[in-house]
């Protein structure tokens, strides 16, 4: 039990972030982290050994967390579900980056889930593209696909908001997850 | 020079690249000013977004993500209720009534036979005692002789334990399972660091004599093989690689023993 607690513990932290980032609401994500540890408790044995603790229970955490959310999205409380296809989104206004914290997390919270969740394992949580691809059980191709698009996306949307913040300001990105 | 790919401009980004490769990312950045650009922006985006989220990982850990907690929670409650008692009465009463609805394999999930049919059983027996944390054996390792002579009798067939500790796998004991095919012998091992392993053997009606094949359930995998009219089949939650030995040891073990 130490040796299970000594490998977990650590961990805690970063599950946590990943899963306030990923759903935007802070109770919400500790009932996942929770549920992600108790998990992880009674599956301990089924660890494959020559594994990462850390990929695996990033793993149990992704699923439980999208599976949370499409159940929340299937209740119809969720309002935003979006996913416009890049050529939609107008031409970047030629402008700095507007790249205040608060901003970027509204941002982020407007990207696709699948998306979402590719952009925070690798850039935030700093998972291996392997690792990433193991956790959301696609292709290391896919992950690199739709890091970029991720990408690409966040940086038009902020230059969007910068663009949009000059012209109106206080343009609201909340994102209902409740 | 192979040419630079928009997965390396993110590599980039991600410090993922190999001094080489860095070199000739940058060296492409200087002469692609609208490449350049938008790597700038991806370097920054990345430096906010960890530093938008940084404070979270900082927070102290709140009481019912404790790990302590969690384990003192999961203590194992002994007392039967009644009430649970009484719903077990009529789930049984039920189950005779409706049993001969539910014979036969579940639409969709045809019985698999012979070698094919011992891994699925192996599979399911491990998912259920590997998993025990309680009553993961019957019968423990001291008392093997008599597991032994209980399986050996059950089956008609002597069986053998073969022995893990050069692996590094300690025997736990072991138990008598039910198969669609009669009774089976379950062994039980584990490596001191919460990696259990199931070996199932039961007889044979077809397939009496197999190669040993891997399979796997995707969170379980396994070697079976079948060998004198008597099937095995080694399964864990670990790795093919790490399995496959053990198999190819267990099988070489067994039939000096018999």
């Amino acid at each position: 039990m130490s040796d299970m607690a000594r490998l977990i513990e650590p961990l805690i932290p970063a599950l946590r972030r990943y899963a306030r980032a990923l759903t935007g609401n802070a109770a919400a994500a500790d009932d996942l982290v929770q549920d992600c540890l108790e998990r992880t408790i009674s599956r301990w044995h089924q660890r494959r050994d020559d594994g990462d603790t850390r990929a695996w229970m990033f793993t149990i955490l992704h699923n439980l967390a999208v599976n949370r959310m499409r159940q929340t999205v299937r209740r119809g409380r969720h309002i935003e579900l979006e996913d416009i296809d890049e050529s939609t989104i107008s031409e970047p206004a030629h402008q700095e980056d507007g790249l205040r914290e608060t901003d970027i997390m509204a941002a982020v919270n407007r990207l696709p889930e699948d998306q979402r969740s590719v952009l925070l394992l690798i850039s935030v949580e700093e998972l291996s593209y392997a690792d990433a691809a193991r956790v959301l059980d696609v292709p290391i191709g896919t992950v690199m696909s739709r890091l970029a698009r991720a990408r690409e996306r966040l940086r038009r949307l902020m230059q969007d908001d910068t663009a949009a913040a000059t012209a109106t300001p206080a343009r609201p990105h909340l994102r209902s997850v409740q | 020079m192979r040419p630079i790919l928009e997965d390396d401009l993110n590599a980039y980004v991600d410090g993922a690249l190999d001094d080489a490769r860095r070199a000739e990312v940058q060296a492409h950045l200087e002469t692609h000013a609208d490449s350049a650009a938008r790597v700038a922006a991806y370097i920054r985006q990345r430096a906010a977004l960890r530093a938008a989220l940084a404070p979270v990982a900082a927070e102290p850990i709140p009481p019912e993500l404790s790990l302590r907690h969690l384990l003192e929670a999961r203590r194992p409650d002994r007392r039967v209720p009644w009430r649970m008692a009484a719903a077990a009465v009529v789930l049984l009463a039920l189950g005779g009534a409706g049993g001969w609805s539910l014979r036969g394999p579940a639409p969709g999930q045809m019985m698999q036979h012979g070698i094919a049919g011992l891994a699925q059983e192996a599979a399911y027996t491990y998912d259920v005692y590997g998993a025990d944390q309680a009553h993961p054996v019957e019968f423990k390792a001291e008392d093997k002789a008599q597991l032994v002579d209980w399986i050996s009798s059950r089956l008609q067939r002597s069986i053998a334990v073969p022995d893990l500790t050069a692996a590094g796998y300690r025997f736990m004991g072991g138990r008598l399972v039910a198969t669609p095919f009669g009774p089976a012998g379950l062994l039980m091992y584990d490596n001191g660091q919460g990696v259990r392993l199931g070996m199932l053997v039961r007889p044979m009606t077809i397939d009496k004599s197999a190669r040993m094949a891997e399979h796997s359930n995707g969170a379980v995998n396994g070697y079976a093989w079948a060998d004198q009219g008597l099937g095995y089949s080694l399964v864990g939650s670990t790795s093919p690689d790490i399995l496959h030995p053990l198999a190819n040891e267990m099988r070489r073990q067994i039939q000096q023993s018999i």
